[in-house]
Formats: C-alpha cells, sequence, structure tokens
C-alpha cells in the first residue's frame, strides 16, 4: 500500500495537470484564451486607478502643504484616514455600501464592479499619491518658489511651470512603483464579479479544478504585466533624465 | 505723508523670527531713481529688510509702502508678489529645467501676457545687454556662476521693473567672475530705476551709491553718501565694520 502511494506521488501525471493549459488540445487553447482575456479589464482598470489617484493625490497634497493650518487640515485627515482603511472592506463599502447612500439621497447612479473597484484603488491610492507628491515637491528648493513670485507668477503657475516639472522627476520612480500596486491589488476586483485575470482564474478553477497549474498561470500572467510596466518606466525615466539638465 | 518722489518707504517697521527680533523700528525712506547700498555683518537683518519690500517676508508692526501701495503683513495673502519690483538672488534662483530663453520669457508670457515672440524680443535684447546672447539655447548649470548670475538679472529685467532689489548678488561667485556681474549692475544703474543692493563689494558701493545704508543687530545704524560713509563713519560699529571688510 504504502509502496503504491509513494509511487503514485512521483509519477507526474497523477499530481500534475497542464493539459488544462496545454495549447495544443482544444480545451486547453479555450482555457488559455479565456484566461488571458482578463488582461483588457486587469490593464484598463489599473490604468483608470492609476489616473485618477494621480489626479486626487495632487489635489489633495497641495492643500497639505499650506501655511494656513485651517487649509492644511482637511487634507491630512483624508491622508491618515484613507490610508488607515484596507482595501478589501473600503471595496465592500463603495460596492455595497455606497449605492445605498447615494439612493437615499434620491440618486439612482449604479455602481458596476469596474467603476466600483476603479473608484475604490484610485482613493485608496490617492492617500500615498498625495505623500510622494508632497515629499517631492518639499525637495525642491524654496528660492525656485520664491524665484517664480519675483517674476510675477502665481501659486498655480509657480506650480504648473516651476515646481512641478522638476519635482515629477523626483517622485517619478515612487510613482511607478504606486502603479505597479494598483496592478496587484486591482486583482481584489474579483471578489466583487469584475471580470479580471484573477476572477478568470478562479472560474476555470471551479469547472477543471486545477488550482496549481492555472494559478502558476495567474501568478504569470501578472509577473509579465508588470515587467512591461518597469521596462516602460525605465525608459521614461532615461527620457526626462536627459531632457532635463537638473 | 509720502511725495509722490517716494519709491519705497518703510514706516516704524518690526519684525521677528519667533522670539528674534530682526528688523528694530525700521524708518527708511527710497526716492524714485534712487541707488541704495546696504551693508553691515551677517545676521543684521540686511536680507530681510530687502526680502520685506517685495513681500518675500511679511512684518509684524509698522507700514511699508511700495510706489504707494501699501505691501506685507499678510495683506496679499503671501500671493502674488509686486511684479514691478525685480529681485536678484545670492543662489541666482534660475529654473533649471529651462533654457536660458525659456527662463527669462516665462515672466512676461504668463504674468505679463506677451505673447511668445514679443517676450523673446524683449529676452533677446537683455541677454545682448549682460553680454550672454550666444547662451540663449543653454541650461542654467552649462554656465559659470558669473553668466548664471547675468541670467538671473536679465530675467529681473524682463519684467521691466520700476525697482530692482540685489541680495548678495555677487557672494556666491569665484572671485574673477565677480567684476562681470558688477559691470552689468553698475552698467544698470546709470538708468532711472530704482536700486536697493545688498554687498560687501565697497568698490562697486562708491561707484553706483547715492546713498549708503549701514545695519547692525536689525537696526539702521547709519546712513550717508558714499564720500561721507567711507571718509568717515559716525559710528565705532561701522568703523569697525569698514576697517574689518577694507582690510585687504
Amino acid at each position: 500500500m504504502a509502496l503504491l502511494a509513494l509511487a503514485s506521488c512521483s509519477s507526474p501525471p497523477g499530481t500534475w495537470g497542464w493539459y488544462v493549459i496545454d495549447p495544443s488540445t482544444k480545451g486547453g487553447w479555450n482555457n488559455i484564451k479565456f484566461l488571458l482575456s482578463g488582461f483588457s479589464a486587469t490593464i484598463m482598470l489599473s490604468v483608470l486607478a492609476a489616473v485618477l489617484s494621480i489626479i486626487i493625490g495632487l489635489i489633495v497634497a497641495l492643500p497639505g502643504m499650506s501655511q494656513n493650518r485651517l487649509i492644511r487640515l482637511p487634507s491630512r485627515i483624508y491622508i491618515e484616514f484613507i490610508r488607515a482603511v484596507p482595501l478589501l472592506p473600503m471595496l465592500f463599502w463603495v460596492f455595497y455600501g455606497l449605492p445605498v447612500i447615494l439612493r437615499s439621497l434620491g440618486l439612482n447612479i449604479p455602481i458596476d464592479p469596474f467603476w466600483g473597484a476603479a473608484i475604490t484603488l484610485a482613493i485608496s491610492d490617492s492617500a500615498f499619491t498625495a505623500e510622494i507628491y508632497r515629499a517631492g515637491i518639499q525637495s525642491i528648493e524654496k528660492g525656485q518658489t520664491e524665484a517664480a513670485r519675483t517674476v510675477g507668477l502665481n501659486y498655480l503657475q509657480t506650480m504648473r511651470y516651476v515646481i512641478l516639472p522638476q519635482a515629477l522627476r523626483r517622485i517619478l520612480p515612487p510613482l511607478a512603483n504606486q502603479f505597479i500596486y494598483i496592478v496587484k491589488m486591482s486583482a481584489f476586483a474579483s471578489v466583487i464579479g469584475m471580470q479580471e485575470l484573477t476572477r478568470r482564474a478562479n472560474e476555470v478553477v471551479v469547472s477543471e479544478y486545477r488550482p496549481l497549474e492555472i494559478y502558476s498561470l495567474l501568478i504569470l500572467e501578472y509577473l509579465v504585466l508588470v515587467l512591461i510596466i518597469s521596462s516602460g518606466v525605465r525608459w521614461l525615466e532615461r527620457k526626462m533624465g536627459a531632457d532635463q539638465r537638473l | 505723508m509720502s511725495d509722490t518722489n517716494s519709491a519705497i518707504e518703510f514706516k516704524d517697521v518690526n519684525k521677528w523670527f519667533d522670539d528674534f527680533q530682526v528688523l528694530k523700528d525700521i524708518n527708511l525712506q527710497i526716492s524714485v531713481g534712487e541707488k541704495i547700498v546696504i551693508c553691515g555683518p551677517s545676521g543684521s537683518g540686511k536680507s530681510t529688510l530687502v526680502r520685506c519690500i517685495n513681500s518675500l517676508e511679511n512684518h509684524e508692526e509698522g507700514t511699508i509702502t511700495v510706489h504707494e501701495k501699501e505691501v506685507g503683513r499678510k495683506l496679499q495673502n503671501g500671493n502674488s508678489s509686486n511684479s514691478d519690483v525685480g529681485m536678484v538672488f545670492q543662489q541666482f534662483n534660475l529654473f533649471p529645467h529651462l533654457t536660458v530663453k525659456e527662463n527669462l520669457i516665462l515672466g512676461p508670457m504668463k504674468a505679463r501676457g506677451l505673447t511668445r515672440k514679443e517676450a523673446e524680443f524683449r529676452a533677446m535684447k537683455l541677454l545682448e545687454r549682460v553680454k550672454i546672447p550666444e547662451q540663449v539655447n543653454k541650461y542654467p548649470n552649462q554656465l559659470s556662476g558669473g553668466q548664471q548670475q547675468r541670467v538671473a538679472i536679465a530675467r529681473s529685467l524682463c519684467m521691466e521693473p520700476k525697482i530692482m532689489l540685489f541680495d548678495e548678488p555677487t557672494s556666491a561667485l569665484d572671485p574673477e567672475m565677480i567684476a562681470e556681474v558688477l559691470d552689468v549692475i553698475i552698467d544698470l544703474a546709470q538708468e532711472g530705476i530704482t536700486m536697493v543692493v545688498v554687498t560687501h563689494e565697497m568698490g562697486f558701493a562708491k561707484k553706483a551709491a547715492d546713498r549708503m545704508i549701514f545695519m547692525d543687530e536689525g537696526m539702521i545704524v547709519e546712513t550717508g553718501t558714499p564720500e561721507d560713509f567711507f571718509a568717515k563713519p559716525k559710528t565705532e560699529r561701522c568703523k569697525l565694520f569698514l576697517e574689518q571688510i577694507l582690510q585687504h
């Protein structure tokens, strides 16, 4: 008996079932196509969330650096609060809770899984983005702001033409880090039924009952995605570094 | 009341950095077109005084009027500095991500609403005046310190200010570059523009100043024409200071 069990362990066909994702078989090929089709949703979700996060983060960060305490306060509260809420509970709150609030306000705005996940990821990430902006902007010498003022620029013009272009170059690496973080966290969208990479993998696992093989492929999918982003960011950094002689 | 010939007026101005009083009872009137040189030991409040004129610093007590308009004291919410007042800093403060030309045209285009063509025309004229037209497309860190400071002067002049402030414009420069910057400032002094210069370059002061101001511990200790000021300083502190910096 014991020998038999050992034999079955050491024989690959008993434990591995790569056939579920074998492109040479019709079933395997269909599974692969189904799994890969989650890419577009994951990418769209991540890009939208990242763009929103970059915008919200800046809007939060700028008043956070005001000399005036009262202007600074809402920004600090937002950052501390959002940073403290875990992503999954926030996702549930936005997807299941927010529609209740909207309905009670008489607004009939449905929140579908895509927008629910995008908003949650964006808000959750914006607290971190805001802190990245703050670090970058505060690293620019005070003399730059003063010089901008003496040539007549107002606050927003100073930010747009003088401070942000310089700060952006310094904050690009941490911002890219956050983008990669968003891509990975987008997997949580699967629990509210969004058809992205992880959700698709789960569905194939349920029908094929081959978790090891399918989740291995899933991890590979994220790996490839993140590597592509990393090389894109490196290209961008080189480009900005060459353009801007600082 | 100030007469119309007054460009800058300080009346009983006091200013503190936390507990430390940097300006004490400053009373000073500068006429249109006057060239003032301020000197004094470090920490005496020279830079702060100058920075109050264009609201880079706010004062707590007294009034400062620039061309009959009150400034500072959080009247402008720390915003929109008076663009009739140009300033040249010790550390140049050029915008490192912009070329020389872009440094010069940014203010005129965004704050004064000039077209790019008008602004570039003005920029080229001023670069010729500070004698570096050939550097127009370079970035600040490709220039020497003296060149950078001359660009900074041109950048200020691009806004066609009525008053120019210089906060130790040559203190960060290598000795061999000081002359080229001072030449530009002296050239500028020939015009009707009002100038306030914080500097220890006494040779420059003798040549360009209408009036000298000596500051110590936040107070204006002595003022006078350059001839009187250097020949017979009235106070002991001023004498000592002049001896120290003229020694070598």
